[in-house]
């Protein structure tokens, strides 16, 4: 198969990789996925099923979900205004969407924390208003809108940069209006790639600690994430909890990935 | 202006764009904004005083030294998996692809979790580097293992859609030349991918200064000793030393700023190499 190439260096580069790879990620995973064997099936359902668990299941996913959701409708929003329009300003906000991914995320984390507390910025006059956000379900999911929004406005950029214009004119002369174009020409050929953005949205909101603690204020069955759950385990030197809880996240982030995935060929098939 | 059939009617346009930029305002210029006025906000020399204490200090020191050696290891790593997997044909490609950006897709605390299982002080393996007096996790290496783990796939990743579109005719006909091994590597490859490579790094090195999750995990927070910047600037935080607290964030924001500074300029770059050379 490679008698072809002339190439030098594939066993140095290939063993390397190899080596490397398991040094750092394989055999590290690997000691998570045989945790169960050690501990006994009866320990390690009673750690997955604990209500306390289940609780932050919900509450991570939840917030995941709705997160991605907006950022979802906003990242396109944004991305079709940055790829489309010619605004002042725009190149510096097209720069800035990336700040969520180069700012550490205890530091968005404390940020949204003081901003939405009683007395903050934005808190304040929320109070006033009657809603609150700190040590509730809805500033995790804010939290989490802020770390999602690169994904999918920089998967969306690409594809709604590479759109071809005819298939709009052609909308057009059939007498198709704006929306119509929209809905039934430009909507299907972006989908998939909003999937995918959704998708790598939602993954990272499964699994984001750093960012979200602050603000959620972390009470026990309410907005106690399953991360948090890993950690509180692992201070009380309860590793084969914290192993079962990380496998729960792990598998089920995973799963969510395949059926994404599943959903997203799916899309890619359907007919334009 | 744009035609009728592609372009959208005004008031589409202006909501549109009043939405973007009321997103922007709120989620991203305000949290900027509110780290310098918080931080500055008891003057000048409350700012420099949390940065000149031992604590942050030592904070900073960690950091720094937890980036220096992760980022020249991952980017060594990056260049040579780019290299197996876009100069070469075999078995399992995708699947070793899809292997790099496993870390990607698992929580942080996930990721300090391993080595705390693998190498904790009460694991059998824990136990007997611990007979030698050896400690890794609650100390300094397994900080550096997390760190490397968590921003182990940015460079590969970088790399790889690059060199697949490079392709390996520059290579060989350097090899047809006589030029041997390394050389070819020094002299042809290394120029081609160069700005890709630094990209990489730029990602991996604002991941590396700035991840909370694992670290927090494996550190022990020991002050002055296994604390780095975040976790710094967590603990100011609970101890309510807000001023402090974002005195010190309000440094990595500036690095935040410079990170996607560099992102922007490096792209550039790359739209440049495109037209000047096709690929």
């Amino acid at each position: 198969m490679m008698r072809k190439n002339i190439l030098p260096g594939f066993g140095l580069s290939m063993g390397y990789t190899v080596v490397y790879l398991s040094a750092v990620v394989l055999i590290p995973l690997a000691t998570l996925l045989i945790q169960p064997l050690g501990m006994g099936w009866d320990k390690f359902f009673k750690a997955v099923t604990s209500p306390r668990a289940v609780a932050s299941y919900w509450v991570s996913f939840s917030t995941a979900m709705t997160a991605a959701g907006v950022n979802a409708i906003l990242g396109l929003i944004a991305s079709w205004v940055l790829v489309r329009y010619p605004f002042p300003g725009r190149r510096l906000f097209d720069a800035l969407v990336d700040f969520p991914f180069a700012l550490p995320t205890a530091v968005a984390g404390v940020c949204f924390a003081t901003l939405y507390s009683p007395i903050g910025w934005l808190g304040k006059p929320l109070t006033d208003a009657g809603i609150t956000v700190v040590n509730t379900t809805t500033g995790i999911t804010l939290a989490l809108i802020f770390v999602g929004f690169p994904f999918v406005v920089r998967t969306m950029q690409p594809v709604l940069a590479d759109l071809e214009k005819e298939m709009e004119e052609s909308a057009h002369s059939l007498g198709a209006n704006r929306w119509q174009t929209f809905r039934r020409v430009l909507f299907p050929a972006i989908l998939p790639s909003l999937l995918t953005g959704f998708t790598l949205a939602f993954s990272r909101g499964l699994g984001e600690y750093g960012s979200v603690i602050f603000i959620a204020g972390n009470l026990p069955f309410k907005t106690e994430i399953a991360p948090l759950i890993i950690m509180a385990k692992l201070d009380q030197f309860d590793y084969a909890g914290a192993s079962a809880v990380a496998l729960t996240l792990l598998v089920f982030s995973f799963v969510m990935l395949l059926v994404l995935n599943l959903l997203q060929s799916w899309a890619h098939k359907e007919p334009r | 202006m744009s035609t009728k059939a592609t372009g959208d009617p005004l008031w589409v346009r202006v909501t549109l764009i009043a939405i973007t930029v009321g997103f922007f305002l709120l989620f991203l210029f305000l949290p900027l904004a509110l780290v310098l006025v918080e931080g500055l906000k008891k003057g000048v020399e409350v700012f420099w005083a949390a940065w000149t204490e031992p604590a942050a200090l030592s904070a900073l020191g960690l950091t720094l030294m937890t980036t220096a050696i992760v980022v020249p290891l991952n980017a060594a790593f990056g260049v040579a998996a780019a290299w197996a997997i876009t100069k070469f044909t075999f078995r399992g490609k995708a699947f070793l692809i899809s292997l790099l950006d496993l870390p990607f897709a698992i929580s942080p605390v996930i990721a300090g979790l391993v080595f705390v299982l693998l190498l904790g002080s009460r694991t059998p393996f824990g136990e007997w580097l611990g007979t030698f007096g050896i400690k890794i996790i609650f100390s300094t290496p397994g900080i550096v293992l997390a760190t490397l783990f968590v921003t182990f796939p940015f460079v590969a990743r970088e790399l790889i859609p690059l060199m697949q579109a490079q392709g390996r005719e520059e290579e060989e006909a350097a090899l047809t030349l006589g030029a041997r091994g390394w050389q070819i590597f020094w002299r042809v490859t290394l120029p081609n991918i160069k700005w890709g490579l630094l990209y990489g790094m730029v990602l991996c090195n604002a991941r590396a200064i700035g991840e909370f999750g694992a670290v927090s995990v494996v550190s022990g927070h020991i002050r002055g000793q296994t604390n780095t910047v975040p976790l710094h600037i967590e603990i100011l935080y609970s101890e309510y030393s807000i001023t402090a607290s974002f005195a010190v964030a309000s440094l990595l924001v500036l690095l935040a700023l410079i990170t996607i500074a560099l992102k922007a300029w490096l792209e550039s770059r790359f739209d440049k190499q495109e037209k000047e050379t096709g690929v």
